[in-house]
């Protein structure tokens, strides 16, 4: 029995595993996003399919990319998603359905454009190296990038960064408060007319 | 990649002080050194990848889990005896020989409970979250150095990073628990919590960022071994800045683990039992469990990171393991009671942390929310802000022992003996030794003033005495 | 079909396993974007299309040539990724902002109701 183990597990088999395991619950939770109709398990598909993408890159040895996409990606914008759903859903079952023809034409020109990718990756030749093991991404290389070659950018984002804490502040604040009746009387209007519609 | 320790050729290994080695060498020698692994004893040859498959799977399911539930478990009791006793009565003294048998009828107790789901809930989620609480938890302990050969993942070299990440998946398993139960008191308190945790990521992660900068490397099993010298290069003790980051780091873990006196979530006399509330016997158990593991996990981030890992004051651990690195055929000092010695040191550390959030706990009031966002924005962040700013300008302006690159220079501390000036002032490093021993004197007297206090307390506590018969009855006035 | 099974079947993980992945999660991510009337599915459809990018840049940093002449590991693809990540959250701040704001005027978060200018 060990002779026929040790023919059917070896490193390969092992790395085939993972990258399916990992690969299965993006995909899988990526349809479930898609295809559920409740946004709550939506949002929690989402999480699936995001811890699933972070388990990829410690495959392909992005150790330091995987804890910041769970960090930033999981803790941050995936709680502000749930909150946003938390805070506009009236009720966790919607009653938005798309229509027939809408449906058909999404999937047939997705269908189309996922038949080109994948032509697309099957004829282009990348010529990808062979796997190096002893090739390491350490985290102070990192560090030494983006504090070097890409020093630019990262100043760029953290400007890009405090601009929108300012400007996600300013539009969720509301109204000032000597437009207030102006304002009210505007939306009780909009919101008679939405009321009339759903 | 480098080999972690390597001694440069021709240079004498840190020393601490010769008595010490003289004491703790007899030990050292006398245990057992079994090179190979048991696996190799017992089969005689090096173990296949599938056999390597098997055998992890196996310490996982035999050694890895139960002793996190036993870590835990031993945890809650301890927090029972620990409040009891600053309340001034026994605790749990009945099942077992100091009530030490609790948890496990606690545990036996809620796993024989019925499973409750409340009709409008959302059977998924409901069923998913206290897993989604849970399981970050587990993934966490994959970076723990336990010793200097005992790390389950020694090659992570984001393992600080890790350990935030994988709890901040955690806040996802609180705010699902509180939706799906479709109870307004636990969605008020899952939002409560979600709010605090997340605000509380930020000084938590800036005051690591200090510890980590200050070490040079996120890699847990390089800081244990950087801290190896004795109690003047444990990291909290590098400069003023990472000494007052630790403590800005424990506040904000406080936070983070929804811990009083941040523990809104759970605020038992507001909010019923907060995002918990619907939750009933094993599924409970997650929740409680997840808690008082993530406990564990963010006194080891600071036992880790700041106060030494899995080494003693003195650097002893560290000597012997250089010893044995340098020349492993000499079988002089027993690599695998080092090993057990380091767990034991780590786990005491670990320990003394979540015994004083505990003892934190059971003294302070509970603040509102407005207030617990104050001092995180307000307080917390600005002063983390500070601190990296005047940590980052420490290390840019302070020559210290430091000066060689991790890569190059692993150990930096073997080449400094530790009572020689003369080797520190060569490398340009006086200024680092001074405010070292400075603040390593501060901290020992802080530690040493709090040990004092806590025993003196133990000692002269008030104890009540049991009623084992009917009380006397009070006399009828004439 | 057809076209993923010689892809499938190769034992060894290569490039092209990643890519048909990373295309998939794109499709996904079109589809929810195309389909979806709540204004907050649409921004996860975005979500999914933005990691599937990422691992398309994370697996050419692993699988292309790996030293730069000065033998330095080449991390473009992760730093790429980095600010990739950055980004999104960023933007997902601001859709999130926006989407309240539609809420509060429109008293529903369905995107099919935002017809005042419909003339």
């Amino acid at each position: 029995m060990p002779a026929i183990l040790a023919l059917a597990i070896d490193a390969q088999t092992v790395a085939a595993a993972l990258f399916y395991l990992f690969a299965g619950i993006a995909g899988a939770s990526a349809l479930g996003v898609v295809l559920s109709r409740n946004i709550v398990r939506t949002a929690v598909c989402l999480l699936f399919t995001l811890v699933g993408v972070a388990g990829l890159y410690f495959l392909l040895e992005a150790e330091f990319l995987a804890a910041v996409q769970l960090v930033i990606y999981v803790g941050g914008t995936l709680i502000l998603i749930i909150f946003g759903v938390m805070l506009t859903s009236k009720s966790p079952f919607s009653h938005f359905e798309p229509k027939a023809g809408e449906v058909v034409v999404a999937i047939a020109a997705c269908a189309v454009l996922f038949s080109a990718m994948i032509m697309a990756i099957r004829s282009a030749d990348f010529r990808p190296q062979s796997l190096d093991t002893t090739q390491k991404y350490p985290v102070v290389a990192l560090g030494q990038a983006l504090l070097g070659d890409y020093l630019v950018p990262f100043e760029l984002a953290s400007v890009v960064l405090l601009v929108v804490m300012i400007g996600a502040a300013y539009l969720a604040k509301g109204r000032k408060r000597d437009d207030k009746r102006a304002v009210a009387r505007g939306a009780a209007t909009l919101s008679q007319k939405a009321r009339q519609w759903s | 990649m480098p080999p972690l320790a390597r001694i440069p050729a021709g240079r004498a290994v840190n020393q601490p002080m010769p008595i010490l080695i003289a004491l703790t060498s007899p030990i050292a020698a006398a245990a057992p050194d079994w090179q190979k692994t048991f696996f190799e004893i017992v089969s005689g040859h090096a173990p296949d990848v599938w056999e390597r498959l098997l055998a992890s799977i196996a310490l996982i399911a035999v050694v890895f889990i139960p002793s996190v539930l036993l870590l835990a478990m031993f945890s809650i009791w301890w927090e029972r005896k620990v409040c009891a006793h600053m309340q001034s009565r026994p605790g749990p003294n009945r099942v077992g020989p100091i009530g030490i048998l609790q948890s496990l009828a606690d545990g036996i107790k809620l796993i024989l409970k019925e499973d409750l789901q409340p009709s409008a809930a959302d059977p998924i989620l409901f069923r998913l979250a206290p897993y989604l609480s849970f399981s970050p938890v587990f993934a966490a302990f994959l970076a723990l150095p336990f010793g200097p050969n005992l790390t389950f993942e020694p090659k992570l070299n984001a393992g600080v990073f890790w350990i935030l990440a994988v709890l901040s998946i955690e806040v996802m398993g609180v705010i699902l628990a509180g939706w799906s139960s479709n109870n307004k008191w636990a969605i008020y308190g899952a939002m409560r919590e979600a709010c605090q945790m997340v605000s509380y990521e930020i000084p938590l992660g800036l005051s690591i960022i200090i510890g980590v900068m200050a070490a040079g490397t996120l890699n847990l099993v390089e800081l244990g071994h950087l801290q190896g010298g004795g109690i003047h290069t444990w990291i909290v003790f590098k400069n003023p800045f990472v000494f007052c980051a630790f403590f800005v780091y424990f506040i904000a873990s406080l936070a983070s683990n929804k811990r009083a006196p941040f523990d809104l979530p759970e605020s038992e006399s507001e909010l019923v039992a907060g995002f918990h509330t619907e939750y009933s016997g094993m599924r409970f158990a997650f929740f409680f469990f997840a808690e008082y593991a993530a406990m564990f996990i963010v006194g080891s981030i600071q036992t880790a990171l700041f106060l030494g890992g899995w080494n003693d004051p003195f650097g002893l651990i560290g000597y012997h393991y250089s010893q044995w690195i340098a020349d492993p055929g000499a079988h002089r000092n027993g690599l695998i009671l080092l090993n057990l010695i380091s767990i034991g040191i780590f786990i005491t550390k670990a320990m003394t942390i979540v015994f004083v959030q505990m003892w934190i706990r059971w003294t302070l009031p509970r603040p509102r929310i407005d207030q617990v966002l104050y001092a995180c924005v307000k307080v917390l962040i600005p002063a983390a802000c500070v601190l990296l700013l005047g940590a980052a300008l420490w290390e840019l302006l302070v020559p210290s022992w430091h000066q060689a690159k991790l890569i190059e220079n692993p150990l930096p501390w073997f080449n400094y003996h530790p009572f020689s000036w003369a080797d520190w002032a060569k490398g340009g490093a006086t200024t680092s030794l001074v405010v070292q021993a400075i603040l390593a004197l501060i901290g020992v007297a802080i530690a040493s003033a709090i040990t004092l206090w806590v025993a003196y307390a133990f000692l002269t506590r008030r104890t009540t005495h049991q009623r084992l018969t009917e009380a006397e009855p009070i006399p009828e006035p004439a | 079909m057809e076209l993923i099974l010689p892809i499938a079947t190769n034992p060894i993980i290569g490039l092209n396993h990643y890519l048909v992945l990373a295309a998939f999660i794109f499709v996904c991510g079109l589809l929810s974007m195309m389909l979806k009337r709540n204004a907050i599915g649409i921004l996860m459809g975005v979500e999914l299309i933005l990691n599937a990018a990422n691992i398309n840049l994370v697996a050419f940093n692993r699988f292309a040539h790996a030293y730069s002449p000065d033998q330095r590991p080449m991390l473009d693809g992760q730093i790429f990724a980095i600010f990739v990540i950055v980004l999104a959250a960023a933007e997902a701040a601001v859709a999130l902002a926006i989407f309240l704001n539609y809420y509060n005027n429109f008293n529903t978060i369905d995107v099919e109701r935002a017809q005042t200018l419909k003339g």
